[in-house]
Order: C-alpha cells, then structure tokens, then sequence
C-alpha cells in the first residue's frame, strides 16, 4: 500500500438517477415495444430522470472536518454515497484517495439470532475489517460493550440499548483514514453515551477527514472547521464554520 | 456518455481481484446465510440433507420402478443428479437475486461486486455438501463400491462453479435492471430440469437425431462431468470440452457486461 496524503477532489460532479417506471422496468415491455413497431416514439427510452448532485466541485484535504447541512432532500445522501465511494458520477469526477469507512447504519449486517460474538464477527466483517485485525481488537471491543456474560447470548434477547451498545462498539473499533458519517452515532444511557461520545471524538481526531452530516448546530459546530451547504443537489455555500453556519441557521 | 475511459475489461478485473483478495467477506456472509436459516432447529442444516433424501428416495422409487430399470443403477444416479441439480438450478436462480437481495449493503457500503455473487455460491456450495452426504450412504444401500473414478469429479465441480460464476455474474446484472428476468430464469431453469437427464438417464433417448440434440444441451454437459465420476464413468471428452468453450466464451461476455455497467448497478437498486 501507498501512503499517500488522505484527499478528495471532487469535479464538476453531477449524479442522475434513472427512474425506472413500471413500464421501462421489465423486459417484457421492452420486447413488446419492438415488436409492435415502436409507434410511440418515447425519448430516452422513457425513462425519467432525477439529478441528485448537480456540478458539484470541491475539495478536500488532509486534517478537514467537514460538515454537510441543507434541507431534506438537497443531495447529502447522495453527496455521502459519493463520497464512500458506492455511486460513481454520472458525470465530473471524483478522486478519493484514501481508505474510507462509513458509518451510517451501525446495524447493518447483524443477526438478531446469533450471539453477541458472532455478531461482532459479522458486524466487522461488514465494516471491511481484516480477520487479523478483528482477532487483535475482539477483546476489547467486547469489553467496550459492556456485555460481559450477555456476549454468549442471542442478540434478539438483548434491550435496544444493549443492542446499540453492540453495534457501536464494532463499528467504532476501526480507524480509518477517512469517516463519513449521517448524523452523530448517539447511544445508549447515560453512562454509556459519556463512553460513547469520547470514542467517537477519539475517531475523529484519528481520522484524516471527516465527513459529518447533521442538523444540529451545536455538534457541527464542535467536531467541523468547515461546512458545505447544499441545496438542490448543488453547493449553496462553501466555507470555514463561523461563516456558514450562521448563514443556514440564521 | 461514459464516466470511465479506463475500459470495461479493467473495471471488471479490478471488483473481482478485490472480491478475491478479501475472501473471508463471502466466506463469512456465506456461512452465516446457511445458519441463520437453521439457527433455531435442532438437526440444523441438515434439514437439507433429510429433505433431500427424501426426495430422492421418493422419486427413485418411482421412477426407477416406471423406467424398469434396476435400482442398484437408478438410486445412485438419481441421487447424483438431484443433488447437482439441486446446485445449479440455486445458484443460478439466487444468481438472479443476488444484487437485489444485497441493496442494503451495496448502497452503504463500499464492497466488491463480485463478493456478493460468491457468497451466492458458496452458500448453495455449503448445502451442498450437506446433500452430498447422502450419496455414500445410497452406495452402501445398493451395495456399490466407489471407484477412482470419483477423484475426477473434483475438476469437474472445479469447471462447473466456474460456469456458474459467470453466469450467475451476468443474471445479476441483467436482473438488477430487468426485474422480471428472475421470472423468466425461474421459468426456464423448470422446464431445463425436464430437458436435461435428471430424471431419466440419456441412454434411453433413441438413437439419432435426439441424441445430437442433447449434445447441444449446455446442462447436459455441465452436469455430466461432476456426475459421470461420481457413479464411476469417465465423462465423454465433448462435455470436457463444450464445459471449457463454455466457460472461456461466457466469462469474456460476463466481463465486458460487468465492467461496462458495475458502476450503474448501485443506481439501479
């Protein structure tokens, strides 16, 4: 592996979803419409289409927290999934060097049947962690859990705080260089959430960039130095906190 | 207008060598598929094995009996030929599913591709070795001894999951976009299990025009050159190569559809 600086640059990045109504969707009305002749001329093969980034360019360097604030349904989602790396641009491009983990659902890939362990198994499995590097922190992420004898029980058996406390603590356990993140992960009582909260800040100041979606002022303002504002699929504003975040929450 | 200007070739090659270098993914999630379905019942995964013997009791009787031929030869070839058929009649219909089953995954997570179509086949892999147990224990029943034979039913499955592979890759894909291809892959792998020799044995097909056609029956051959082995027969050197010629021509296919659409496969979930 290279270790090259941690970057992301982000150019002129548009990303178009297709919206396969029913009738483009199946094969069926594809082989139909040519054997009929194609009377109705349907432009684009019909499909209609919803642009979720539109011309977006930025970029980002090593030692950024990033903070990602707009309205439901301006692009963040959509602008995290580029960033992870699991929609590539339709158009522009996007250059991210560096490992990226996103820690988005802390749940996914967990069996409520299986025990605690097997789900930590599971779960860092998920998260693209190495066998070797789950046998080096399995302790201690199953003492970070809490759970002691819980740990060989079945996970449905498990309160949702216990089950949180689970996930969390697998999903915290890697450290990568780069960390997009939907919302500050906030878990369990209150004495687990002080645990939780320094592990995460531990994260954050580990990682090489942050990336944090969020509504809440207050954390954006603790864990960010610069926020992107994003409306409509495009960058409304681009600059250090104390600029941006004034403007958005007036 | 294309986003990459790197080709398809290398794209495809690149999911794939990283799907392979981080096996354990597959291997874990494949596992995992086969206990969660039997987490809570006592005999487990060998539900599949009981089922399957079952059956293949059944339908030897039955057929065995209606086909007057002598049980010593009918039981374990039926028993062989379900079981495959059993494999690849799965992995190609879950083939199907794979990258729609996997959406909350692929939408969150950067992974290979191709991971989840391995974990595909491993999982009808672990049952079926479960199934495979079966066939000794029919051996012993009618008295049969198994030959050398048996050892070249390893390349075989070698050549046979990888056919799968590249087709399994290429329904995934297709079914990813098209959603009622599953349907018509449900439809055909129904009406192959007839076409094909499962149930009746190929040697009592008249001679002639019926014996070519089957030479032409991909299925024939895929599953010729795990079974031929197995009941102690060497497989003809035309299912060997027709397996081959298969193999090469629809990985080349699976390669350039894969690379030119893995990167739209996420948005079509």
């Amino acid at each position: 592996m290279i270790t090259a600086m941690a970057s992301i640059t982000l150019a002129g990045v548009s990303v178009e979803f297709p919206v396969f109504n029913a009738a483009s969707r199946s094969l069926k009305n594809r082989v139909l419409s040519v054997a009929t002749g194609g009377a109705i001329d349907r432009r684009g093969d019909g499909h209609v289409i919803v642009r979720g980034l539109e011309d977006v360019s930025f970029s980002v360097n090593e030692g950024d927290r990033i903070g990602l604030v707009g309205h439901n349904g301006s692009g963040k989602t959509t602008l995290l999934r580029v960033l992870s790396g699991i929609y590539k641009p339709t158009s522009g491009s996007a250059l991210i060097r560096g490992e990226c983990v996103s820690l988005i659902n802390i749940s996914l890939g967990i069996d409520p049947e299986a025990t605690g362990r097997e789900n930590i198994k599971l779960r860092a499995a998920m998260m693209g962690m190495r066998r070797e590097q789950l046998r080096e922190q399995f302790d201690e992420i199953a003492e970070f859990t809490g759970l002691g004898d819980f740990l060989d029980m079945p996970f449905r058996t498990y309160s949702s705080g216990m089950q949180l406390r689970l996930a969390f603590s697998t999903s915290t356990a890697i450290r990568p260089e780069i960390l997009v993140m939907d919302e500050w992960l906030s878990t369990g009582d209150e004495d687990f959430k002080h645990k939780a909260d320094k592990r995460l800040r531990e994260i954050v100041d580990t990682t090489k960039i942050l990336v944090l979606a969020s509504h809440s002022r207050d954390l954006l303002q603790k864990n960010c130095n610069r926020i992107l504002w994003m409306e409509h699929g495009r960058v409304l504003m681009d600059g250090p906190t104390k600029e941006v975040l004034p403007a958005y929450f007036g | 207008m294309l986003p990459s200007r790197t080709g398809f070739l290398p794209e495809a090659f690149a999911d794939i060598n990283a799907a392979l270098q981080k096996h354990h993914l597959a291997t874990t999630f494949s596992w995992q598929d086969v206990a969660q379905r039997y987490r809570r019942s006592r005999v487990g995964a060998f539900w599949l094995t009981i089922n399957m013997g079952v059956m293949i009791g059944a339908l030897g009787f039955v057929f065995g009996t209606l086909f007057r031929t002598p049980m010593q030869e009918y039981l374990p070839y039926i028993c062989v030929s379900l079981i495959f058929w059993g494999f690849i009649a799965s992995a190609i219909s879950e083939g199907c599913t794979t990258f729609v089953g996997a959406e909350g995954i692929i939408l969150q997570v950067r992974m290979p591709l191709f991971t989840h179509v391995l974990r595909t086949l491993y999982r009808n892999a672990i049952i079926l070795g479960h199934n495979i147990l079966i066939y000794p224990l029919v051996l012993l029943a009618v008295g049969r001894m198994p030959t050398w034979q048996v050892f070249l039913a390893v390349p075989g499955f070698l050549v046979l999951s990888l056919n799968l592979l590249w087709i399994m890759l290429i329904l995934a894909v297709l079914c990813a976009r098209y959603r009622d291809m599953t349907q018509v892959m449900q439809n055909l792998l129904q009406v192959m299990m007839y076409l094909t020799p499962i149930m009746w044995m190929p040697r009592t097909l008249p001679e002639g025009i019926s014996q070519r056609l089957l030479d032409l029956n991909p299925f024939y051959h895929l599953i010729s050159v795990v079974r031929d082995p197995l009941l102690g027969e060497l497989p003809f050197a035309t299912s060997w190569i027709a397996c081959i010629v298969f193999a090469v021509a629809g990985w080349t296919v699976a390669l350039l559809l894969f690379g030119r659409y893995r990167h739209r496969i996420p948005y079509w979930l």
